[in-house]
């Protein structure tokens, strides 16, 4: 019963709080509420126990994709109220394709389930096995069996940072950075030095 | 009982929401950016719960490498979209055309 209960509240929350992601007039509201869909999703995750993708799901979204596009709201000064112009014109044609893509899956949900639609049965090699917590089987499978497509997702990730860096990144004439070619051309002859000479004997430069 | 029903219909409706979120702020970006979010997570239940109900875990690892896509296209849309404003002043997807070159 109280699985059932907790099913259905995050159910509702995930859809409303979607729902009001991409209504919201104001777009840090909408980071907000989609901050509590994945919280919520992730809840709908830790109850069929993927514990593993559920934290996953916290960690990296409302950690870092979350924070990132409230800093990224907050950062830009935009006249959110211009940018909704279009709203009422879109809104007619917005909902009919969303009938029409969600009768479309209703369709779909209806087909397998009166079983005309055969799922693939799993052979098992992947199946979680006995006595092990989620994240063990998991861990045990991305290391071995998805280890390359593991590694390409960490390429991924390396190729996306990379790239926002060089997108973002410009030089900027107002400050003093190092500039290690002109460090390491240095010689000791062009170099400062620190004498101590006698009264009335003059340096030697 | 839940069955895996109940996931695919929560999973499909938070698909059509992104959808509809696209198409509702057509010159917003930032929100467009969170509609595909929340295709993404739409996406990720489906896959997770599918793995659950039929006990094989593929579909959890599948799930991670779509965090990892979806991550990656959020980092690098939001730097287009800051360097866009720093030359534009303003996010409407209106002009995008503009940026030829």
């Amino acid at each position: 019963m109280i699985h059932v209960i907790a099913f259905y509240l995050f159910a509702v929350m995930t859809i409303g709080s979607g729902a009001i992601t991409i209504l919201s007039r104001n777009p840090v509201h909408s980071v907000l509420w989609l901050i509590l869909a994945f919280f919520n999703a992730a809840g709908l995750m830790i109850l069929v126990g993927a514990e593993f993708i559920a934290m996953l799901l916290v960690i990296v979204y409302v950690g870092a994709v979350a924070v990132l596009f409230l800093f990224v709201v907050m950062m830009l000064d935009i006249d959110f109220a211009e940018l909704r112009a279009g709203f009422v014109k879109n809104f007619p044609f917005g909902m009919l394709i969303a009938v029409v893509l969600l009768a479309e899956m209703v369709l779909g949900i209806g087909a397998y389930k009166a079983g005309a639609l055969q799922l693939g049965t799993p052979d098992g090699t992947a199946a979680q096995p006995l006595g092990t917590s989620n994240i063990e089987a998991i861990g045990a499978l991305l290391y071995s069996r998805y280890l390359f497509l593991f590694e390409a997702a960490g390429i991924i990730l390396l190729v996306a940072m990379i790239g926002a860096i060089v997108l973002t990144h410009r030089q900027r004439g107002d400050t003093r950075g190092q500039k290690i070619s002109k460090q390491i051309a240095r010689r000791p002859d062009e170099a400062t030095v620190n004498v101590k000479p006698e009264v009335g004997k003059g340096v030697s430069l | 009982m839940i069955g895996i029903e109940h996931y695919v219909v929560v999973s499909s409706i938070l698909f059509v929401l992104g959808v509809l979120g696209i198409f509702l702020n057509r010159k917003n970006v930032i929100v467009i950016l969170m509609a595909i979010e929340l295709i993404l997570l739409a996406v990720n239940i489906n896959l997770v719960a599918f793995s659950a109900f039929l006990h094989d875990l593929t579909g959890q690892i599948f799930a991670m490498f779509v965090l990892t896509v979806a991550a990656g296209e959020a980092a690098v849309g939001l730097a287009i979209l800051v360097i866009y404003f720093r030359g534009r002043g303003t996010i409407a997807v209106d002009d995008v055309n503009r940026m030829k070159g």
